[in-house]
């Protein structure tokens, strides 16, 4: 009974270290599983260890698949000659999430940043400039945060890619959907002003 | 304790989940740095920009403390370079080399004032590499490396100004130099204001002010190198010039 527990608790706290869980969420979570074990622990269970035995780093976008590349690389329907780049997996998600972009990807993996030692040997830039070069790409979209270091690595991006014939645009910057200008910072405003179009 | 100050933030650092560690750059309290709580949210996160002016609240139980820091925005300066890539490596150069060279809640407010006057002018192409240049002058001052660019280091003079000892810092005339011309870096006019500015000279003023960043200041800071930011400034200004 005593290592059932030490069981558990090894679970809790194991839990806790995931993003937005503390040991509090942590206990109620594993509590929740415990009392629907068949219908939920079970099935994560089983899909945590499929997923620890075949997530890897697509070796062309840097994308997180279950192969050595990744349905979006592999796939014809999205040879269109765009590539977006983007900072992490994370935006990757969040964009195909919108369902709007049809092209392929590129993951940086981190922006440029001196804090951090992160130069552009440590990002996925040369591979960048080799599938601009390899793969038919016509435009370059580079959807990274709209932060200095985000866009210090957006201008050196664009640098490499001068002279190698693709058309390199980014992300439009302004009022979000549903945002009230009363709540944005001036920065926001003073992009979304610069951006203006004709109405 | 408690201290109310304004100042440009200098780095962001998340810290956790939901919190941040900036460093800014303060007239009253030198480089301060502080836990700011949300400060990744969608609230505060576009408000911490390096070279963002803000109205600084820092709280802590104890003066050695970390502390924390309540922020409300002065102004943006991230907002009007983000579109230039020039006036970016700037803001990354200025905010890099202060970060790079100020000791930690030391008051430099003579370089502050100084500081905040280049940030403000990055939005005007045709004006700030010459005031970073200057900058990167009086940051050498501020630390204990000035240059003295009054009167030749040989002859005495005050006309004729053309290069700079290596090893004094001195400024030498091109009598003066003679046959040693070679070996002593450059003075352009602009840094004595005189003449117009060239890109030449601005070139050849940052390989001055490099020589004695990273021969006097580093190794008095630890011989660590110089922030890689200050030499993508340089590569661009070559590049654009």
């Amino acid at each position: 009974m005593a290592d059932a527990t030490r069981d558990i608790e090894n679970l809790i706290e194991l839990m806790a270290k995931l993003p937005g869980l503390g040991p509090r969420s942590a206990r109620r979570a594993v509590l929740h599983m415990i009392k629907k074990r068949g219908l939920l622990m079970t099935p994560l269970a089983d899909a945590m260890h499929i997923v620890a035995a075949t997530a890897r780093e697509c070796l062309n976008c840097g994308n997180i698949g279950t192969s050595d590349v990744c349905d979006i690389c592999t796939s014809e329907k999205r040879a269109t000659g765009e590539l977006c780049v983007v900072e992490d997996v994370a935006d990757l998600w969040a964009m195909e999430r919108g369902a709007s972009f049809a092209g392929r990807y590129h993951v940086l993996g981190g922006t440029l940043s001196a804090l951090d030692s992160m130069g552009p040997d440590e990002l996925r830039i040369p591979k960048l400039v080799d599938r601009v070069k390899t793969e038919g790409i016509t435009e370059v979209i580079l959807a990274l945060n709209a932060t200095v270091d985000g866009q210090t690595t957006a201008h050196y991006i664009a640098e490499q890619l001068e002279g190698l014939g693709v058309s390199v645009t980014s992300l439009a910057q302004g009022v979000p959907i549903g945002g009230e200008l009363d709540y944005l910072d001036d920065g926001t405003i003073t992009a979304a002003l610069r951006a203006r179009k004709s109405f | 304790m408690e201290w109310r100050d304004q100042g440009a933030l200098l780095s962001v650092r998340r810290h956790g989940e939901t919190s941040a560690i900036i460093e800014v750059f303060t007239p009253q309290h030198g480089r301060h740095a502080g836990v700011v709580r949300g400060g990744t949210s969608r609230k505060i996160a576009p408000i911490l920009q390096p070279g963002a002016q803000l109205d600084l609240t820092w709280r802590a139980r104890l003066d050695e403390h970390m502390g924390s820091f309540t922020v409300e925005p002065i102004r943006s300066r991230a907002a009007s370079v983000m579109g230039d890539r020039l006036s970016l490596a700037g803001l990354n150069a200025v905010t890099a080399m202060l970060l790079f060279t100020l000791p930690e809640r030391e008051a430099h407010p003579a370089l502050y004032a100084r500081s905040i006057t280049m940030l403000d002018l990055l939005g005007h192409a045709d004006a700030w590499p010459l005031a970073y240049l200057r900058w990167e002058v009086a940051l050498l001052e501020e630390m204990g490396f000035g240059l003295d660019l009054t009167r030749c280091a040989v002859t005495g003079s005050r006309d004729d100004l053309a290069y700079v000892s290596p090893r004094t810092g001195r400024a030498v005339s091109a009598e003066g130099a003679g046959e040693w011309a070679d070996k002593l870096l450059p003075l352009p006019m602009c840094l004595l204001g005189q003449g117009p500015v060239e890109a030449d000279e601005i070139r050849d003023g940052l390989r001055t002010t490099g020589h004695f960043l990273g021969q006097w200041l580093a190794p008095s800071l630890g011989n660590k190198p110089l922030p890689e930011a200050r030499q993508r400034l340089i590569d661009l200004l070559d590049r654009h010039f």
